[in-house]
């Protein structure tokens, strides 16, 4: 037989079985439809759920950075002293070395009066610690007493913030302490905030009477251009007290990601969901396929007295798998792009349909389907052709 | 090679231990070239056995089996795909692909011949189901023809291959007299023209005149 045959005459077979019966294409296309889905969304939330929690690291502006050792993440920062950051402009490498204050503060809803809870950054505006760009702009109004800027990406239970600005409606009260939000930007929410709020170090000392300037919670430290990063990050570990972790840009987004994959009781609750995303989707796969085999066994069977080869069903089997998988991805990915956009805009949390992610669902659909197809071919195997009749 | 179907002392028994079944016992039997042999019996005398061991269906091991020159007793697997090859089988249902036009069903017996092309294995197909009379129905689906129209597709499949032999079992125990003297006159003409040789099996005495020679099976042992 030849190359070409060898291939297409069990495809064609595997086709017209499955479009013969209509109804059962369309059931079976559903629940690889389904499974698709429920795969997709589990990934989806998962890695929103990572992504989201490293979007404040991810903009930090800075080369290293120190946290005390028992800062598990940065919603829930230990303070350590100032002077700690400071010796490390003992160092030639080092040009610059800043504090950043943290604090989850209650914000006001200029129109409704209720509070809720969200992240407060304190920082000199000249050091630019966060690379934001509309933070940047705001640099000299920053400096005035009592201002502060909002994140727009923050849930809407704060407040329709920028109608409410263009309404002339800017003072609010963070912790009960009155100040005026002269602008917005975009950083991001995480499952630890619903919003953010950036305020010059000045500005975050009056806001939390109860916070000292010597008492930080992040020291952002930018080295000399040209310097070796992690030379200087070797060099100052040893200088440094061993309460502190000195951290790479990398090691900083890392460290934040693993504590929601590992730390926190989210990450297995996620990684729970897909792994049961991934055991309905694969009994659902294999299910269809298992009762399709079934279903023309004694067609089969028929075949293999003509004196078809056993490996003849296995491509047909693998065909259908094969189109199965095609036929329900293809509407279950587009179901999924949908549903990701109604996620993000109901959990204003970014959900990504990644290349990657279209890959790795796409070979598991696959990988099942096939898997299902040749757990139910040992039936054909096993029996003799004389006994199917 | 003028014996087509040479068997000797072939015994075939089911289950083993206290449960041993024999269902052949030290059956011999010789077919030659073009015979048109009928073999009848009573129920659960082991005429389907019997048949499935001659089409390389089932593994017989005592005695010898030999079809086509080919031994099948202890035989590899390769060897009775390669027999099953040259073989037409009527099967008692007549078992077509029921999502596959009657044409289709038909080609489905050249799909493993090779240097056909798609045109020709379709032409073939087309001529062999207008020989059994259906030149109206060649894109009808099984669940659309009627019992005897499908063991006519069910013959033309088994035909179309030219096989040395056809061995059917059965093959109108689902049809009323007419069709089903229609469909075994249609085979007898066919494996006439081409020099076929058949084995039929049947309790149906009213088709026992097609035969050049009737066999009679009983409790395993050819009378
Ligand atoms: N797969 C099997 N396993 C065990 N015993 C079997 C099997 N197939 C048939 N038998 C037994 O072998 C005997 C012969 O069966 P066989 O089907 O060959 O009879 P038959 O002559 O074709 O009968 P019928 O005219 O009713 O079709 C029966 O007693 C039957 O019970
Ligand atoms: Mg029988």
């Amino acid at each position: 037989m030849n190359p070409y045959n060898y291939f297409y005459f069990p495809g064609r077979l595997a086709w017209r079985q499955l479009v013969f019966d209509k109804t059962k294409l369309f059931a079976a296309i559903c629940g690889v439809l389904f499974a698709c889905v429920l795969v997709f969304m589990q990934l989806g939330f998962k890695d929103s759920l990572y992504n989201s929690a490293a979007s404040a690291p991810l903009k930090m502006n800075g080369d290293l950075f120190l946290m005390h050792k028992q800062t598990e993440a940065m919603w829930r920062p230990t303070r350590f002293n100032r002077s700690e950051l400071m010796r490390t402009l003992g160092h030639p490498d080092v040009a610059s070395a800043y504090p950043m204050y943290l604090s989850l503060a209650q914000f006001k809803n200029i129109e409704t009066q209720t509070k809720r809870t969200l992240m407060v950054y304190g920082y000199d505006p000249d050091a630019d610690l966060l690379a934001v760009e509309a933070i940047i702009e705001k640099r000299t109004e920053l400096r005035l007493k009592d201002t502060a800027l909002f994140d727009e990406s923050s849930r809407p239970e704060f407040g329709p913030m920028r109608a409410l600005l263009d309404a002339g409606k800017n003072s609010t009260e963070i912790n009960d302490y009155k100040l005026k939000i002269i602008g917005l930007f975009r950083l991001g929410v995480s499952f630890a905030a619903d919003g953010n709020v950036m305020t010059s170090d000045q500005n975050f000392l009056r806001i939390f009477s109860d916070r000292r300037a010597d008492q930080i919670d992040i020291g952002i430290i930018k080295v000399r251009p040209g310097s070796d990063v992690k030379k200087v990050q070797a060099d100052l570990k040893s200088r440094l007290n061993e309460f502190v972790n000195i951290f790479t840009y990398d090691e900083l987004v890392q460290y934040e990601k693993s504590y929601w994959e590992n730390t926190a009781p989210i990450g297995f609750i996620f990684g729970f969901g897909t792994i049961m995303g991934l055991v309905v989707g694969m009994v659902i796969v294999y299910q269809i396929l298992f009762t399709d085999i079934t279903n023309h066994l004694n067609e089969f069977a028929t075949l293999k007295a003509m004196g078809y080869k056993h490996g003849y069903f296995i491509r047909v089997v693998f065909a259908s798998a094969f189109f199965l998988a095609i036929l329900g991805f293809l509407p279950g990915f587009l179901m999924s792009l949908g549903l990701y956009r109604l996620a993000e805009s109901q959990t204003f949390m970014p959900m990504p349909m990644t290349p990657h992610k279209v890959f790795t669902v796409f070979l598991f659909i696959l990988s099942m389907c096939a898997s299902a197809g040749l757990l139910a071919m040992r039936k054909l195997k096993a029996a003799s052709p004389a006994d199917m009749f | 090679m003028d014996k087509m179907i040479e068997v000797n002392d072939l015994s075939f028994s089911f289950g083993s231990g206290e449960l041993k079944n024999t269902v052949l016992k030290n059956v011999d039997l010789t077919i030659h070239a073009g015979e048109i042999v009928i073999m009848t019996g009573p129920s659960g005398s082991g005429k389907t056995t019997f048949l499935t061991i001659i089409g390389a269906l089932r593994q017989a091991t005592e005695g010898h089996v030999c079809v086509i020159g080919q031994q099948l007793v202890n035989s590899s697997e390769y060897a009775k795909v390669k027999i099953r090859q040259q073989i037409g089988y009527i099967f008692q249902q007549h078992n077509l692909l029921k999502s596959l036009t009657a044409v289709q069903n038909v080609a489905m017996a050249l799909e493993m011949h090779p240097g056909l092309s798609e045109t020709q294995r379709l032409q073939r197909s087309a001529d062999m189901l207008c020989s059994v009379g259906l030149d109206d129905r060649l894109y009808y689906k099984p669940d659309q023809l009627s019992g005897g129209q499908r063991q006519r597709v069910s013959i033309a499949r088994a035909l179309v291959g030219k096989p040395k032999i056809v061995l059917a079992d059965e093959p109108t125990a689902s049809l009323d007299k007419h069709s089903g003297q229609d469909a075994v006159g249609v085979l007898k003409k066919l494996a006439k023209e081409a020099g076929t040789t058949i084995l039929l099996v049947t309790h149906d005495y009213r088709i026992l005149d097609i035969a050049d020679r009737i066999v009679e099976l009983e409790d395993g042992i050819i009378k």
